[in-house]
């Protein structure tokens, strides 16, 4: 979230839009019925299917599923067409006005740089003109045929509102009465919030979809201000944390990203990614990365780590080709797998397509599960009848199981989707020989440590060389795991401006990221979290919900990254002259009596920064601005263009009909076995979707009674005119099947799924909730996970469990 | 409970006044349809509160589930779609349990002593070791509420956490409702945040938005902010204008008074007729 | 002193059974009905015991009476006589008893009840399956259990008022008790209260 949940409450209107807060975050949903009951607040819900916060909306319009950028597209044409922009913000504190190169361009559904061989694009034509005195070129009237914000207009210009209910299906009359409501935002004294979760990133074209609203977001100027922002609803209670500690193969923790394999110069690592100010007077925070990545390289290998071996540059992986989650189970099925590690995690009901999944899981020699509970995955070699259907005998995966506790068994920290960092304390000892996480993985640790001593080995320095400086070293405490991360100084900090002054003595705790060096004197296992447990305690623990300003932003609540800033982005509340833009909503202002920022919120700014001296809102970009155009960062090209889901109805894309090539995105990765395994229309001609249920929680909570209670069986929805086709009558039980697989279930008939229109054909939409398995103490189901695609975002690699194609029969 | 049994306002089949020295706030749990998610939260909390645990049951083609009340269910979410307006879709879900009745139908029929009691608070509690499993309470109730136990043969219903608002603090499944959707205070406070409420329907379209309040039970004390006030049936039957069988008021109110005393004049006829008229003997007489 | 059999030794078990279940029925229904009789419940053990206890009470009395009514049916045919009698109840119950119509079996008075009987009882066995908890009242929607437990209790109590009756006439009616007790009657009662069942018996 670049905003927080309390925050929502400020809001003048909610879109909800591939998510469905209501139903898997009914807590954070609290902050709707907030905003509608103090601040009139009207509620928005696009989703192809009657939600349960639909039931709560002021409108709600239908969708096909997978088709969010062609609507959001159509909103961006909308807006720019009737000229309901938020003219000051989009010209100071966006890219409208850079000129984009002469050599980007599109035409038939491509971007230019594409290799149909590779499905990649060379994207070096993806950027911004730059002038002789390195800075980009810019054209603040917005005429020259170059600049973002014709080359926007004119590519949005094909999303007209007809199109928009050609792709989606959503009736013209509600998609304009949605970009209505939207555009009623772009006035400086009204904001809107998107909220969206798994609804938009699991899809091929899922990073897209998110850009596309936050470009929408960008040209209203919701973003940075209070009750606006992209709000992204994560489906773990800590998975935010897992992206913010870098447990993604291409990542280290606070964003840093690995290295690829042609990068063995550490000087060459460090200068590509601390990007020079590409405006004059920018910040580029990036800049500082060397500090963070020596920071973090001193509290992995201490006093290991020195100017001399490039702080232990050489031992860090050199990314060769891709380790996600697709990846490595694409290369467990071809055998290039030995053991699998498998912590907190049920990749066979979690990743797609479970009979690859099985298949490659019955290739490894070993598998590790670390879980509270039997998991299907650590049962995957069980024959459960026609919810597992294997032969025990042909597997030969040896599968240790290692009890571990859950969240409520141990203290720790969880971050949720606001970005709060909040402190938890153990309710209950865990049952019989579980142990927590950090325990068993310091004993793995250990005889690992122990066996490369003892032995030696290929590489052993990494390992050998690791600190592990903990009380009991078995047992590795979260308040020493959570200082860590927070980072301290090694040797004393002196004022560069006055040597003589020490500002943080050797061994204490950092206050702020900002204190980070990179010539080794501190240490910060996360720069992002750096301060959350500084000299004044755990400021992660703190529950002062005091709101002295009165607009939620309770500071002392616990603490969020980065620096206990609640919205990111914040000095873009403000106009160029440091005023805010809303005085109802202000967050911060400029106080030129103090010569610095301050307000209800900690400034997301260079403190000190006068307005007039230039320095734009959006410190982390090189410009200072935000992106419309996406420069290279993309996988699919700068501006979000429609791509079909990989399974779709459809035979054309209506976008780009005369090229086949461009029908899904043609720059997903699809693995050569996989094209196989997808399903065409004539045979399975349904949309299908899968999604949570406000019951369950994932495939922990059919373990529990009390959930089982509330959902005990598994069922799919079918809308009322394909029941009526299909003979199917709610109760009934019936078979949904994909080219991968099938499930049985009982059929919920409703109107909540309607018929659309799609490209003049009726299409129908099978929803397939994901709850259910063969173990647990609800009634056994099938994984949904048989029908789904094996196939991800062109960037993060997330599955495409949104849309698929299916049939439905009755059983 | 020790202090609430200075409060009753009402006691099944007891014909004198129970206690009632003390007058302590008249309750309400309001629960707005508008806001309510069907999270089921509320179910959970009642569970968990009153330590029930039902079935593991199955399902049925709809969300409904545990798909009724039941002795271990004492609230459950009913889920209905409808088009009120044609072509705008609603799901309209409501919170089903015991609506404690001004004027309770269930306390009126049940024949055993101190097995239902009204709290002058307004709650309607069931005090299971008094009753002896008759189910007359589920003839008496308008909105279908109590169930017998098939373990224990008693009758069970919502208390609207008696035990908890004794003690000050709110029902279990107001304390969890995460938007906001069962509010619960005074009746009087109830009704007001519930008129700000239908203003604010009102203001999104909901011309007949409204407060279910039903005279035909003297009022309850659970209470309803509906968006479709004037057709309450939409709402998975919530009866458009409650009121206590006829059947029941018929047979609970005078007449059984007045059939125990026609039994007894009966009697005393017998006896005066026997003492006046005297008994009708026959002489022996010889046979030849 | 001469006598006349009655009752068979079978009847007056059937008529006693009859009673016994009606006493019991009658007085755990009774504790039911009204909270000034709940004190009754302390005869069968409390108040579940009695609301276990009085539907199977109830199906006894209706089984039993049901024997004893197709033991008796025949004799309580309706005939102008009885009609003639019923003109003058009068009468009979001041204890002027000369010149009645000649009684059979049973007199009229004895053969409304029967028939009253006949019809209560079913209604009351009827009903009370329909509110019998927790067998099968779970299987009647509420509209129907509540029509039920109005006509059960209306049932019951037209039932007691008869009962309350017949026990007074056996009370009042000397020698009328020893014919349920022992089986016999003095053909002085016979020929006085039944004259034609007296004559039919002897052939006098």
């Amino acid at each position: 979230m670049t905003n927080h949940w309390v925050d929502i409450k400020n809001t003048d209107l909610v879109l909800i839009m591939g998510g469905n807060a209501a139903e898997a975050h009914p807590c954070g949903f609290k902050w709707v019925t907030e905003a509608k009951a103090h601040r009139k607040a009207r509620l928005i819900v696009v989703d192809p299917r009657f939600t349960r916060s639909a039931a709560v909306s002021d409108f709600y319009a239908p969708i096909r599923a997978g088709t969010d950028i062609a609507f959001l597209g159509g909103v961006i044409n909308y807006l720019l067409t009737n000229d309901r922009i938020h003219h000051e913000y989009v010209k100071h504190y966006t890219d409208m006005s850079f000129l984009v190169k002469d050599e980007f361009s599109f035409a038939n559904g491509l971007f230019s740089g594409y290799d149909p061989e590779t499905r990649k694009y060379d994207r070096s034509s993806w950027g911004y003109q730059i002038g002789a005195d390195g800075y980009a070129v810019t054209d603040p009237a917005l005429q020259h045929p170059r600049c973002v914000y014709q080359l926007m207009k004119a590519h949005y210009s094909r999303y007209t509102p007809e199109m928009v209910s050609t792709v989606c299906g959503t009736p013209q009359d509600a998609f304009l009465k949605v970009c209505e409501a939207i555009a009623e935002t772009a006035a400086a004294d009204r904001t809107m919030t998107i909220m969206y979760a798994l609804g938009w990133t699991q899809h091929s074209v899922g990073s897209q979809m998110i850009r596309t609203g936050a470009m929408v977001q960008l040209l209203l100027g919701n973003i940075g201000v209070a009750g606006g922002g992209m709000n992204a609803l994560r489906g773990h209670s800590n998975i935010q944390g897992l992206t913010d500690l870098g447990l993604l193969a291409n990542l280290l923790p606070g964003y840093l990203t690995l290295a690829g394999d042609a990068e063995q110069d550490y000087q060459a690592y460090i200068a590509k990614r601390a990007s020079k100010p590409l405006r004059p007077g920018q910040l580029s925070y990036w800049q500082n990365y060397a500090k963070f990545h020596v920071s973090l390289m001193k509290a992995w290998f201490g006093d290991a780590a020195s100017a001399s071996n490039d702080w232990c540059y050489d031992w860090l992986p050199k990314m060769d080709k891709g380790y996600d989650l697709l990846d490595v189970f694409e290369d467990m099925g071809q055998g290039k797998v030995n053991g699998y590690v498998c912590q907190g995690f049920n990749p066979l009901g979690s990743a797609p397509c479970k009979v690859k999944v099985s298949n490659s899981l019955s290739k490894l020699k070993f598998l590790v599960i670390i879980d509270p509970l039997a998991t299907e995955t650590s049962e995957f070699w069980q024959n459960h009848g026609e919810y597992n259907d294997v032969d025990p005998a042909k597997i030969q995966t040896e599968v240790f199981r290692l009890p571990s506790t859950c969240f409520a068994e141990e203290d720790g920290s969880l971050i949720n989707s606001g970005r709060w960092l909040q402190w938890h304390w153990k309710a209950a000892e865990p049952p019989g020989e579980a142990r927590s996480d950090q325990e068993i993985m310091a004993g793995l640790f250990l005889r690992i440590r122990a066996l490369y001593e003892k032995e030696g080995g290929a590489f052993p320095e990494p390992i050998l060389n690791l600190t592990w400086k903990h009380r009991i070293p078995a047992f590795p405490s979260p308040e020493e795991l959570a200082k860590e991360f927070s980072g301290k100084a090694l040797k004393d900090l002196t004022d560069p401006k006055d040597p003589g002054k020490v500002l943080v003595k050797a061994g204490e705790q950092l206050s702020a990221f900002a204190e980070l060096r990179d010539d080794g004197s501190t240490s910060s296992g996360c720069w992002l979290f750096a301060g959350c447990w500084s000299e004044k305690g755990n400021l992660m623990a703190r529950r002062d919900n005091a709101d002295p300003f009165g607009i939620g932003q309770t500071l002392n609540w616990a603490y969020s990254w980065p620096a206990n800033r609640r919205i990111l982005y914040n000095r873009a509340s403000c106009d160029p002259s440091g005023k805010p833009y809303d005085p109802t909503r202000k967050l911060i202002a400029w106080d030129a009596g103090a010569g610095k920022w301050g307000g209800a919120d900690v400034p997301d700014f260079k403190i000190d920064s006068a307005p007039e001296e230039g320095m734009n809102p959006f410190i982390m970009n090189p410009e200072g601005v935000a992106r419309f155009f996406a420069v290279d960062k993309m996988a699919e090209g700068p501006f979000p263009e429609h791509y079909e889901p990989f399974e779709t109805p459809l035979a054309e894309n209506p976008l780009s009909p005369q090229n086949p090539a461009v029908l899904s995105s043609p720059a997903a990765r699809v693995f050569k076995d996989d094209w196989a395994t997808f399903g065409k229309p004539d045979k399975f001609p349904y949309v299908g979707t899968t999604y949570r249920l406000t019951e369950h929680f994932h495939f922990w909570t059919k373990h529990a009674r009390l959930n089982a209670i509330l959902q005990p069986e598994q069922f799919v929805e079918i809308g009322e005119e394909l029941a009526k086709e299909k003979g199917i009558r709610a109760g009934d039980h019936v078979r949904v099947r994909s080219n991968r697989g099938h499930i049985v279930a009982v059929a919920v008939v409703t109107r909540r799924l309607m018929t659309l229109d799609v490209a003049g054909r009726k299409t129908h939409t099978v929803g397939v909730p994901l709850h259910w398995g063969f173990m647990g103490l609800a009634k056994n189901g099938y994984l949904t996970n048989t029908l789904t695609p094996f196939v991800g975002d062109g960037n993060t690699q997330t599955p495409e469990f949104k849309a698929f194609l299916v049939d439905v029969e009755k059983v | 409970m020790a202090l609430q049994s200075l409060d009753i306002k009402a006691r099944s089949a007891t014909t004198t006044q129970p206690p009632a020295a003390r007058d302590p706030l008249h309750v309400a749990k309001l629960i707005d349809i508008s806001k309510c998610i069907g999270c089921k939260a509320c179910q959970v909390a009642c569970m968990e509160w009153n330590d029930l645990r039902d079935e593991v049951g199955t399902n049925a083609g709809i969300y409904d589930n545990p798909r009724d009340l039941t002795d271990q269910s004492w609230t459950v979410m009913r889920y209905s779609e409808v088009e009120v307006q044609q072509g705008r879709l609603e799901w309209l879900i409501r919170k089903d349990g015991c609506m404690h009745c001004e004027d309770p139908g269930c306390l009126k029929a049940c024949p055993a002593p101190g097995a239902i009691v009204q709290y002058v608070n307004g709650i309607v509690d069931f005090h299971e070791e008094h009753c002896i499993g008759c189910g007359y309470c589920i003839t008496g109730c308008p909105f279908n509420v109590p169930r017998i136990s098939k373990k224990d043969s008693k009758a069970y219903k919502c208390t609207l956490c008696s035990d908890r608002v004794a003690v000050g603090r709110e029902p279990a499944c107001v304390k969890t409702c995460p938007t906001g959707a069962i509010v619960f205070g005074s009746k009087r406070d109830m009704i007001e945040h519930a008129e700000g409420r239908i203003a604010d329907l009102k203001a999104r379209g909901y011309a007949n938005a409204g407060l279910y309040n039903p005279e035909g039970v003297g009022g309850t004390h659970v209470m309803y902010v509906l968006q479709h006030a004037d057709q309450p049936e939409l709402y998975a039957g919530l009866p458009k204008d409650p009121h206590i069988s006829p059947l029941v008021g018929l047979w609970k109110g005078i007449t059984k008074p007045l059939m125990s005393l026609g039994i007894g004049l009966a009697v005393f006829a017998g006896f005066f007729h026997y003492v006046t008229a005297g008994p009708k003997e026959v002489e022996d007489e010889k046979v030849d | 002193m001469s006598t006349i059999q009655r009752y068979t030794a079978q009847e007056r078990s059937n008529h006693w059974v009859v009673a016994i279940a009606f006493v019991l029925a009658g007085l755990s229904g009774l504790a039911l009905f009204h909270p000034a009789f709940f004190f009754l419940t302390h005869l069968f053990g409390g108040g579940p015991w009695t609301r276990i206890l009085h539907p199977f009470l109830g199906a006894v009395l209706f089984l039993s009476f049901m024997g004893m009514a197709a033991r008796f049916w025949r004799y309580n045919r309706i005939t102008p006589a009885d009609r003639q009698w019923m003109a003058r109840i009068k009468d009979v119950l001041c204890n002027r008893d000369q010149g009645l119509p000649e009684v059979g079996k049973y007199n009229a008075g004895q053969k409304y009840l029967f028939w009253l009987l006949v019809v209560c009882i079913p209604v009351l066995l009827v009903s009370g399956i329909v509110i019998w908890q927790p067998w099968f009242a779970p299987y009647f929607p509420v509209g129907l259990l509540r029509i039920a437990v109005v006509l059960h209790a209306l049932a019951a109590w037209i039932v007691i008022l008869a009962i309350i009756v017949h026990v007074y006439a056996a009370i009042w009616v000397k020698g009328s008790i020893r014919a349920m007790l022992r089986g016999t009657v003095s053909e002085a009662w016979a020929r006085h209260h039944h004259r034609a069942w007296y004559r039919d018996v002897t052939g006098k």
